[in-house]
């Protein structure tokens, strides 16, 4: 074994460390004959970083070395770090054995951009291709696309990867091309385009025939910054909703921006990263995917922005009083998923119970519902408490965000000396 | 109060419900051999029977659905105190009732049994995800483990497809019991002595291949470069990665 690998290791990881994509889900691919891997359902996360974040895939660069100059990357061609490059041997080796010993779920594959996109592109696609072909492994590969790369290399990247990604990396084109000058929207949408179309095609073929080779089955992601320009929340949320119109998107990841290149002025002086913005983000990516919310439902020209003190559903429910209380006993499964402190998994245990007798305050808490929150906007089979139509929305806005009080022993004797 | 004794099989608990019901007599616990009863209970004795557990199985499989019976087993396996009279009430209600009772979750046996299968298979999946195996000299990849419940019986399927091409050992310390793949099937295996590091569950390093040592290292070098500092949440991490887990985790020692 080369003992620079280590080093490789090391540098090469760090410099990938900003993807936050580390989903290993989507699609299953079966071990079928003697080879090694599987890939089901669900994923599986098999540790998490300092940060709490998840590590399923050996999330790493082929090289560091990158002709661009962005101005958010840690790997912008005007920073001095250490650069190095990984072969295909040394990197294919390297997830066989992490694989084997259970630490990954499978690659995610990332570069930086070395001559040109295609240079660049084939020599990813080979380590996926050695992966399949020579090693016979079925676990996860994810790789990213580069911005530029023609048809032909992600047709083939297609048929190797679970999953393709192409980052959007800004909300609006006239702020990618601010920070990233050598990248355009055309150069990204064009890969992504490209592997819509394969996979699309991809799974046409396969309704003709059984054994047409799948094309990327897990479909494609992609990533955009957060807080680095003066974008709103409503430009990104209709972004990310007009790219979840396209079949093959599954996921759109929102990255807060970490301020690593500080000496470059385009870029806004954070303190920290928008923790809390991209958490809400995220929330209403949920509440688009999961609860049936429109992107206008949750923001729109009053609200551009999202609500940072309270969750999107809380700001919608609030914002919109005449809707409730639900009654949990008859109201639709829409509407019940609409009410804050009721999740996917309540309102279905809601739904399928509520068909043996009517529904309790006391079973809802039993169900996992978060009552604290629900009591305000629903109705069940009691006597109704306070609720919105009562109270009035500022008074449950206050409730909520109210800081927690310390707890006092009043048994305890506290002499007032007036201070 | 009735207490019945059983052997602590899943056999045995189905011959508590055939029992039951024969002598029209239901108990309040059902607890297993060598537990001190207390002062003025009765008790039975319940011998396990494999043709009465089948009838019982027979019932069963005419009242609920494949993964309702599915879903009783792998909540046996939890090993909870207390468990045996839920999954005991849970079958009662199942044959006496007309209807289908399997999606009636204001039931609090249903809903219990509901809320345990999901600590019992979020430990399987607990396992799946930090098994840490160690290749040894002979090539033999090599993993213990401590889990809360006896889940290994159900994590056996998933690692003989996944790692089809290599011979694997995966060993319940606190069960003192081992799945081992020899490549061709999945067999439990007993180690009377076992020449493992008791604080990290690694095999001394005479025993392991060359490279397993370097290969170690690389994953926890790797997930300290993967860090991002500027967004350290310590709490987080434990919220996922129970502390409980870390004992026998490569990357968390040193």
């Amino acid at each position: 074994m080369n003992p620079r690998i280590f080093d490789k290791l090391k540098t090469l990881a760090e410099a990938a460390k900003f993807d936050v994509s580390c989903a290993s889900s989507g699609t299953t691919r079966e071990n079928l004959g003697k080879g090694l891997g599987s890939t089901s359902g669900w994923g599986i996360c098999h540790s998490f970083t300092e940060d709490g974040r998840c590590v399923s895939l050996l999330k790493i660069m082929l090289t560091n070395h990158c002709i661009y100059d962005c101005a958010y990357c840690a790997n912008r061609r005007s920073n001095d770090i250490p650069r190095s490059t990984f072969s295909v041997s040394e990197l294919v080796e390297l997830t066989i054995e992490f694989y084997r010993r259970n630490y990954i779920e499978g690659l995610f594959l990332s570069s930086g951009i070395v001559r040109n996109a295609d240079y660049t592109m084939e020599r990813m696609v080979r380590v996926a291709k050695d992966l399949r072909l020579v090693q016979r492994y079925n676990g996860y590969i994810h790789l990213k696309s580069i911005p530029g790369a023609s048809r032909e290399l992600i047709t083939e990247a297609g048929l190797y990867a679970d999953r393709l990604s192409c980052n959007i990396e800004m909300p609006s084109e006239e702020s990618l091309k601010l920070i990233a000058p050598d990248k355009n929207f055309q150069s990204i949408y064009r890969p992504m385009h490209y592997i819509q179309q394969g996979f699309l095609q991809g799974a046409e073929e396969k309704k003709k025939y059984r054994h047409a080779p799948r094309f990327a089955p897990a479909g494609q992601s992609t990533q955009m910054i957060i807080g680095a320009t003066p974008d709103d929340d409503r430009k990104i949320l209709t972004l990310a909703d007009s790219l979840y119109q396209r079949p093959a998107m599954k996921r759109v990841y929102y990255s807060g921006y970490i301020p690593i290149n500080t000496y470059d002025t385009r870029l806004p002086a954070l303190t920290a990263p928008p923790m809390v913005r991209e958490n809400r983000l995220y929330q209403a990516d949920w509440l688009m995917r999961f609860y049936q919310f429109k992107v206008d439902e949750i923001v729109d020209t009053a609200y551009p922005n999202l609500d940072l003190e309270i969750d999107p559903k809380l700001a919608w429910a609030l914002r919109h009083p005449e809707a409730f209380p639900v009654n949990i006993n008859t109201a639709d499964y829409e509407m019940i998923l609409r009410v804050p402190g009721i999740g996917v998994k309540s309102a279905q245990l809601i739904v399928s119970s509520r068909r043996y007798g009517r529904l309790t305050s006391e079973n809802l808490k039993k169900i996992g519902v978060v009552i604290k929150r629900a009591k305000f906007f629903i109705t069940c089979n009691e006597l109704p408490g306070l609720t919105v139509q009562e109270t009035g929305p500022e008074y449950i806005r206050k409730a909520l965000t109210a800081p927690k009080k310390k707890k006092t022993d009043d048994r305890q004797l506290v002499i007032d000396f007036n201070e | 109060m009735l207490y019945f004794i059983y052997d602590k099989t899943f056999e045995g608990l189905l011959t508590c419900v055939f029992d039951a019901f024969f002598r029209k007599e239901f108990p309040q616990r059902i607890v297993g051999e060598n537990v001190q009863l207390p002062l003025f209970s009765e008790s039975f004795r319940v011998i396990t029977d494999d043709t009465k557990s089948e009838r019982v199985l027979n019932a069963l499989r005419k009242k609920i659905s494949k993964s309702a019976l599915q879903m009783l087993f792998v909540t046996y396996l939890s090993e909870l105190e207390g468990i045996e009279i839920v999954l005991f009430r849970y079958i009662q209600k199942a044959l006496t009732s007309e209807t289908c009772i399997e999606m009636n979750f204001a039931d609090a046996d249903v809903l219990e049994l509901s809320k345990v299968y999901k600590k019992v298979t979020r430990e399987e999946e607990n396992i799946r995800q930090f098994v840490r195996f160690q290749k040894t000299a002979d090539g033999m990849f090599f993993a213990v483990m401590e889990p809360v419940h006896n889940v290994l019986p159900l994590t056996a399927k998933f690692f003989k497809t996944r790692y089809a091409d290599q011979q694997w050992i995966i060993y319940d310390i606190r069960r003192k019991y081992g799945l081992f793949y020899d490549l061709n099937t999945v067999e439990t295996v007993h180690f009377e002595r076992l020449d493992i590091s008791p604080e990290t569950g690694k095999l001394s390093p005479e025993k392991l291949d060359e490279y397993e040592l370097a290969f170690q290292n690389m994953w926890k070098d790797y997930l300290k470069a993967v860090t991002i500092h500027q967004r350290r949440n310590l709490k987080l991490q434990k919220q996922h990665l129970p502390v409980r887990f870390w004992k026998y985790l490569t990357e968390k020692q040193s």
